[in-house]
């Protein structure tokens, strides 16, 4: 009895965690790749269609476009970030800058601020009348302000640049950390080795970097694809349509146009989306470390 | 100057100016929530006088008093309940052995993938049948769901850190695994415990779409939520928009910057976890 009654043990200790997250989660999700396969308003009753919601998905301009906003996204949110973090980080940490860690810190604080008042903030800076053209007609001419968020062309990049405006921060802080663990000694080789500094970044920083780049990578594009505040708070996809996401979509159809079926689908499609992207980034690090 | 001086000094300086970039919109939105309101503000300009009765403002009149209460209240229950759950969780996952432990801690696992959006149908649709959206716990006990994954993920790692001695020694006082784990292993979790607080309540205090989903009486609106209904409503009052954005972030933003070393840290082995 006391033998059995151990055994069972350490399942007590993870009923309680099993308890929100199986039916606030798990059985959710999977609700969601059921539903994506029927036809339903949220009210009435639901009819089976198959993989008709998919088919409509793949078909259609607008989700197809939606994720290839999330895809231009990507550029901005994990790729720009990288690039200007590895110099940052490479910069600040073989040298001793003084507040260095303060000045990092400042860098990574958008990371700890609502996505909304992100948005809230940006969209002033950004309007017709706001800093950033005040800035722009004070330098140069008149015509050179635009209502960024407002424009056909400049409404996707900007809310990309805001996006790494509040990812740089993460970047910096995992590359930082990321060069503390590289040995002393194989830089001391390498200026053995006579290397200069770009040959010494290539041969040791960049290989030394490939785990915490690849986890900054997983990071950011995931919040690319799944921007869904930011875009909420600002656009709302518009001008046009020429900043919806996934995200956007989903919400639409589900709580605005009573397409849950549809909204279902998009969502299946994007969590595959994630999944791949997750295991892709880790297969190449994985293999590359090897 | 010597060669290397000189790269040092470019190294701060590039620092030096990447955190004044990151920083200006900040110091944008707080200059611009003192000005007075009167008038054009267009660009970054010092305010004649600090007009905090924009933040009264906003608190009063625009109910952020009521939004920040909603957000505490939120973000406490579900720090409280995750914080419960993941230590009881992670002491059996990190320090146990029994049957199907691999599989439960990568099922727990997938909880750290799964987008929220593709959970948020079903479970909007689930909860209004259960008659618990516009309640507190339409918000609460979702979140503490998904942050249960993290949550466990975490005090693993410290519960796996901890010398098998000390376990052992517990159980040869005879000690049962509860007392074990209360009197012998708390003590000391106390820094895991802490981060998991601050990140748990950051990302509880920032969570947007849940709330805009479950939530639509104007009373229970949460802090970012009743923000972006002000910021679309009333476009008129700058300076209060402003003040309000401020107010919002300053909880997260204070702790932040009280515990920066441990949130950079715990963010880390948060984003490791993927």
């Amino acid at each position: 009895m006391r033998g059995r009654g151990r055994a069972a043990l350490p399942y007590l200790y993870l009923v309680p965690a099993f308890l929100f997250f199986v039916p606030f989660v798990l059985v959710p999700f999977a609700h969601t790749v059921g539903l994506s396969f029927y036809d339903w308003d949220g009210l009435t009753r639901a009819s089976f269609v198959g993989i008709e919601n998919y088919r409509e998905a793949f078909g259609s301009r607008l989700v197809r476009s939606a994720f290839g906003h999330a895809l231009v996204l990507i550029l901005y949110f994990g790729v720009l970030p990288v690039l200007l973090a590895l110099p940052l980080a490479v910069s600040s940490a073989r040298t001793s800058v003084p507040g260095g860690n303060a000045l990092r810190a400042l860098i990574f604080m958008p990371q700890a601020i609502s996505t909304v008042v992100v948005g809230v903030c940006w969209g002033w800076i950004l309007a017709l009348d706001g800093p950033l053209n005040a800035a722009i007609r004070a330098l140069g001419p008149d015509w050179a302000a635009v209502d960024w968020l407002g424009s056909f062309t400049w409404a996707l990049p900007s809310l990309g640049i805001v996006g790494a405006w509040t990812l740089l921060g993460l970047c910096v802080a995992l590359f930082f950390a990321g060069l503390q663990q590289i040995p002393a000694s194989l830089y001391d080789a390498a200026a053995v080795d006579g290397a200069n500094r770009w040959r010494e970044f290539r041969a040791v920083t960049l290989p030394g970097l490939e785990g915490p780049i690849a986890v900054a990578l997983t990071v950011t594009v995931i919040s690319a694809l799944r921007a869904f505040d930011l875009v909420f708070v600002t656009t709302r996809g518009g001008p046009g349509t020429e900043t919806v996401v996934p995200g956007i979509l989903i919400y639409r159809r589900a709580f605005e146009d009573g397409r849950l079926g549809s909204a279902a689908a998009i969502a299946v499609i994007l969590s595959i989306v994630v999944f791949a992207v997750t295991l892709l980034i880790n297969r190449i690090a994985d293999r590359r470390a090897a | 100057m010597t060669a290397a001086r000189r790269t040092d000094a470019w190294n701060a300086a590039i620092l030096v100016s990447f955190a004044a970039i990151t920083v200006l919109p900040i110091v944008g939105i707080v200059l611009l929530s003192l000005q007075s309101g009167h008038g054009p503000v267009s660009g970054f300009e010092l305010p004649d006088r600090l007009h905090f009765e924009n933040y009264a403002r906003a608190f009063e009149a625009a109910h952020f008093a009521s939004y920040l209460k909603s957000s505490l209240i939120v973000s406490s229950a579900v720090v409280a309940g995750t914080v419960v759950v993941s230590t009881l969780a992670g002491y059996a996952f990190g320090t146990m052995r029994f049957a199907g432990e691999n599989f439960l801690f990568y099922l727990l696992l997938t909880g750290l993938l799964i987008p929220f959006e593709a959970v948020i149908v079903p479970l909007y649709v689930e909860l209004r049948a259960g008659n618990l959206t516009n309640t507190y716990w339409s918000v609460i006990l979702p979140l503490i769901g998904v942050n249960s994954a993290f949550g466990t993920f975490w005090m693993r790692a410290y519960f796996r850190s901890v010398p098998r001695q000390l376990l052992e020694a517990g159980a040869m006082d005879g000690a049962g695994s509860f007392r074990i784990l209360w009197q012998v292993l708390l003590p000391g979790a106390r820094p895991a415990l802490l981060t998991l607080v601050v990140l748990v309540f950051m990302w509880s205090w920032n969570e947007f779409l849940l709330p805009l989903v479950m939530l639509s009486r104007e009373d229970l609106r949460t802090a970012p939520l009743g923000l972006a209904f002000f910021a679309g409503r009333y476009t008129m009052d700058l300076v209060g928009m402003a003040a309000a954005a401020v107010m919002v972030a300053l909880p997260v933003v204070v702790l932040f910057v009280a515990t920066h070393r441990r949130f950079v840290h715990g963010m880390w082995v948060g984003a490791l976890k993927q």
